[in-house]
């Protein structure tokens, strides 16, 4: 046995010409990234383990790079798992069912394995298939949709390896389609459905309609008549332009089908897939085929959740490439095939950088297609997707960067010449997309010398700066200036582009020196001063303060506990301008008087008081405005509510199209409800307790002490229970409250806007209003999950039939997305 | 016990940080970093590249308070001296909420001498921080970051024998943003000057 153990050894060596060591460990996706650096610990256990380790290895690596071709390795690996099948055959499956579901973008590769190993052994081919069934309803039992369309793509190109029938596939197909014909669900679970069968077309359509052309016919004219009469109310709220020039913001289905029907036009030819299964034909016409089990799709539960809709995203097509291979068109069935591998191989890899870039720029097939673009193209897409971006944005800065580390003498055109075509079109492009935008190119801006041909764009210096494209460059500017310093922004950018430089972030103190000695709040300033300087203690200040005269003020009044708005102003300036020097300094600075501040904003008028000030004297650093803000709501100095009623204040109302108020309030949304979140956790962790707490005294039999012991701990927890569950309801009515707040604000200031258009006989399309009602938007993609929970709420409350139709349409919008 | 930690200006007021690092309850925390679980990596020293972090993940113990709080820190080394926290908490807000940012300081002169950490909240965020800020630049220079064992008063100052980080001690290339040359290369310079006539 040992000899045939070495003897394999050398072969699987010789074979695939791969050294064999734990490093591949480094690069198995199979194992979690934690387990991977501990890899080599495992060299010295058990031969089997080993083995096991190095048959997932092979399985992994098969497909990459090789002295061998493809056919060969495959051939090779194919005998190698044919004799181990005997001893390692679940092991085996458990493999080849992950990488079915975990590699996509290497899809026919696994199948030809699969087809090899069933032409040599028709039950091992049996036992996969089963297997792979049960896998894709345990997908979809747990909401795994894109996983599951990776398992009926690989069972589909099964039928190309004639290791499964043709008929039953369509069988397949036919009932996923079916779900077209059920009443009173999501339409977004039948777009999954016929989606599911669509996007198999490209790999398996001709093999399907060779054999069941007038069922696939019949599919194919139910699939139209669904579409036909699907409901699109969503889109305009996923489209990234709101202009059809140059290239239509299509929905992804109706892409689909229009490839589809271009695909079938053309026979089927589909000629841009690697088939390695060609070359094996004649073994694998030999083999047995085997019938897929009639499959029912699970039924709608109320739980489900459904892949959103989305939108195709294009900014290339065939002319702008302008030497080399010609990108396929958009309704070609390549665009789809390439567009879906590198979304694939974006998410196996995202998490490593450089694999992620290295395996982009490998894509086979790469010589007859302009692959730079496709990369650019896809990757834009990414981060511009609505509602969010697949993954984190800062993920596709680093991946562009690496990108054009491996390409320099390629890729940075491409993307300069898509960050151009990019800013053509801003006047039409989604205010969410162009934050990203900003975000995005000051960040790769700061890792490249901020080098760029601002001359280029100097047409933005002509037009009305409100409009997108000087705001999109003033923005832009402000977070490259974040991320270096203000006189290194103004070397950078050629003279005429001073309107655009941001302002020097410095304090702007109200009482700097006896130039403000006629304002009421001076002398208190200076004692104020003096009291911090001189370490007085909070109680000290407070006595101080009360000497404060109130503007507002009767003659006749309390304690002087009242919001006096000159106390918060002389308080907040001083204190502030002492600790201006950094972030540091301020932190500090709240954190000490942090009783004081309290105090002064215990009223709502207090607290928006606060919250005007720390504006007037922080106003050109806006940057420190919103690290402030933050603190002050950790700590509990102003509450969310607070804040969203400052930022849609008239004090306000000139900043309103500025990117950092923006970035605070989804900062204050997002605080609100991972606060939500936090409590209804230690909730449920409580419940867990107390449930395990009530098992164990069943179990643990009649011991009177135990007893009285765990009655007493239940007790406790079922205290601590009840005052959970109390701080969730009010945590959740703070956050209902706070959506609440924020769409009756933009609510009212977007009807004044468009009952002034109308009266007075104006369009209402200015920058403004697009800025406004993409803001609206934005709050509803930005937190669609929270805000499900309060749909009857609002629709009961704030938007209602009455409601001008322009407003009403965004949130009619929101509603179709998960319908 | 509560600890006080100073800012670090030689020069404006000193104002002292209050041990009340407010949750988001309101709940008073002491800033007891009871290190449960330290993932500690090699530090990775690369004379060529200029920069050293260390990020850090502790839970808080059991005993101390009810809930775990995940306190990250990741300690990064700047290569450039004049690195502000504004641009730290710019660059590192991109894979989460900050927590907090300490600046490193020479332990003679108190000033910043390019490292630092930086704190966040969850896990996720610092390990974004790794897989996607880890490598790229800040200023002009690459920066590196690695998981750091916890923050403790005093680990803010450098460890080199002059009171800078101990890389700078042995670096040979003149470099203006860091001082010049390194301390050792600045004590043979005059016996060269010596030797010229």
């Amino acid at each position: 046995m040992k000899y045939l153990r070495r003897a394999l050894k050398t072969s699987i060596e010789l074979l695939l010409g791969v050294a064999v060591c734990m490093r591949h460990q480094e690069n198995n996706l199979l194992i979690p990234e934690r387990e991977r650096g501990q890899a080599h610990k495992r060299r010295r256990t058990s031969e089997p383990i080993e083995i096991e380790d190095r048959l997932e290895s092979l399985i992994c690596r098969v497909g990459e790079k090789s002295t061998s071709s493809l056919e060969s390795n495959l051939e090779g690996l194919a005998g190698v798992l044919e004799a181990d099948l005997p001893n390692y055959k679940s092991k085996i499956l458990r493999i080849l069912c992950a990488v079915a579901r975990l590699l996509p973008e290497k899809l026919t590769v696994y199948t030809t394995l699969v087809g090899l190993l069933n032409a040599r052994n028709y039950n091992f081919g049996g036992e996969f298939v089963e297997a792979m069934i049960r896998q894709l309803k345990e997908t979809l039992k747990n909401n795994l949709y894109s996983e599951a369309v990776y398992l009926v793509r690989f069972l589909s190109d099964l039928v190309n390896c004639h290791v499964i029938a043709a008929p039953s596939m369509v069988a397949m197909f036919e009932n996923f389609v079916s779900v077209t014909q059920e009443e009173d669900v999501p339409q977004v679970r039948s777009d999954w459905f016929v989606y599911v069968v669509l996007s198999c077309l490209p790999w398996v359509g001709k093999e399907l309609y060779e054999k069941k052309d007038v069922e696939m016919d019949r599919l194919l004219s139910q699939i139209e008549g669904y579409l036909k009469r699907r409901v699109k109310t969503h889109v305009p709220m996923l489209q990234v332009w709101t202009a059809d020039k140059p290239h239509p913001q299509e929905e992804y289905l109706d892409c689909l089908w229009a490839q589809i029907q271009k695909l079938k036009k053309d026979r089927w030819q589909e000629r841009h897939i690697l088939r390695p299964y060609i070359a094996f034909d004649s073994v694998l016409c030999e083999a047995l085929q085997h019938n897929l089990p009639p499959f029912t799709p699970p039924g709608h539960m109320p739980d489900a959740q459904y892949p959103m809709p989305r939108v195709i995203f294009r900014v290339f097509d065939y002319t702008d490439a302008p030497e080399g291979p010609v990108m396929p068109g958009s309704h070609s069935v390549e665009r789809f095939v390439i567009e879906e591998n590198l979304h694939c191989i974006i998410k196996t890899h995202w998490k490593e950088r450089k694999t992620c870039a290295a395996q982009l720029l490998s894509y086979p097939g790469k010589n007859k297609i302009p692959l730079n673009y496709h990369i650019v193209e896809v990757i834009f897409g990414e981060l511009f997707q609505l509602p969010s971006p697949p993954h984190i944005d800062v993920m596709y800065t680093t991946l562009l960067i690496e990108l054009c580390k491996l390409q320099p003498g390629s890729l940075p055109q491409v993307l300069a010449q898509a960050t151009e075509m990019l800013y053509m079109r801003l006047d039409t492009m989604n205010t969410t997309c162009i934050d990203r935008l900003i975000n995005w190119f000051s960040h790769h801006l700061s890792n490249f010398q901020f080098r760029w041909s601002w001359d280029d764009w100097s047409d933005c210096l002509t037009v009305d700066l409100e409009k997108p494209k000087p705001k999109f460059v003033k923005e832009v500017l402000e977070k490259c200036m974040r991320l270096s310093y203000h006189q290194r922004i103004v070397d950078i950018v050629p003279p005429t582009f001073s309107a655009l430089i941001p302002a020097d972030p410095i304090f702007t103190y109200k009482y700097p020196d006896e130039s403000a000695s006629s304002l009421p709040g001076y002398p208190m300033s200076i004692t104020v001063s003096n009291a911090i300087k001189n370490r007085a203690s909070n109680e000290e200040i407070l006595t101080v303060l009360k000497e404060v005269p109130n503007p507002n003020q009767e003659d006749d009044d309390d304690e002087g506990e009242s919001f006096n708005p000159l106390k918060i102003d002389v308080f907040l300036q001083t204190l502030l301008n002492l600790a201006a020097k950094s972030f540091s300094h301020s932190f500090s600075a709240l954190g000490k008087f942090h009783e004081i501040l309290k105090t002064l904003a215990n009223s709502d008028e207090g607290k928006l008081h606060l919250l005007k000030v720390l504006y007037e004297v922080w106003r050109n650093h806006p940057q420190m405005i919103a690290v402030l803000v933050d603190k002050l709501i950790r700590t509990q100095v102003v509450d969310c509510a607070a804040v969203a009623n400052w930022l849609f204040s008239q004090d306000m109302a000139h900043e309103f199209t500025r990117l950092f108020i923006w970035e605070i309030l989804h900062s204050t949304i997002r605080k609100m409800n991972k606060h939500v979140q936090k409590i209804q956790k230690e909730l449920e962790e409580a419940k867990d307790k107390l449930e395990k707490q009530q098992h164990k005294r069943r179990d643990s039999g009649d011991d009177e002490d135990m007893d009285k012991n765990s009655e007493d701990e239940e007790g406790q927890l079922e205290e601590q229970i009840e005052r959970l569950q109390e701080k969730v309801e009010s945590a959740q009515s703070e956050q209902k409250n706070l959506f609440l707040v924020i769409f009756q604000r933009f609510i009212m200031l977007l009807t004044e806007h468009l009952v002034r258009c109308e009266t007075g006989s104006v369009d209402i399309s200015t920058p403004w209003y697009k800025n406004g009602i993409e803001r609206l938007q934005q709050i509803f993609l930005m937190h669609h999950a929270t805000i499900q929970q309060y749909m009857g709420t609002l629709e009961n409350l704030l938007f209602t039939a009455e409601l001008d139709h322009h407003i009403l349409a965004v949130y009619q919008q929101f509603c179709a997305l998960q319908l | 016990a509560s600890q006080q930690l100073d800012t670090f200006s030689s020069t404006a007021l000193k104002l002292s940080l209050c041990s009340r690092v407010g949750k988001f309850d309101g709940k008073k925390t002491e800033r007891q970093c009871v290190a449960h679980k330290i993932y500690v990596k090699k530090h990775i020293i690369d004379i060529f590249s200029v920069l050293i972090f260390l990020i850090v993940y502790h839970k808080r113990s059991p005993r101390v308070g009810k809930f775990t709080e995940d306190i990250l820190l990741n300690f990064l080394k700047f290569s450039n001296f004049f690195c502000h926290c504004e641009q730290v908490h710019e660059l590192f807000s991109k894979s989460g909420d900050v927590k907090r940012i300490i600046i490193g300081l020479d332990k003679i002169k108190k000033t910043a001498c390019g490292f630092c950490f930086v704190e966040y909240y969850t896990r996720g965020d610092a390990e974004h921080a790794m897989r996607f800020i880890n490598g790229t630049r800040l200023d002009d220079r690459i920066i590196r970051t690695d998981w750091d064992a916890g923050f403790k008063e005093g680990r803010q100052f450098g460890r080199g024998k002059s009171g800078g980080q101990v890389r700078d001690e042995y670096r040979q290339d003149y470099d203006p943003a860091r001082g010049g040359y390194g301390k050792l290369a600045q004590q043979h310079r005059p016996t060269e000057v010596r030797n010229s006539f």
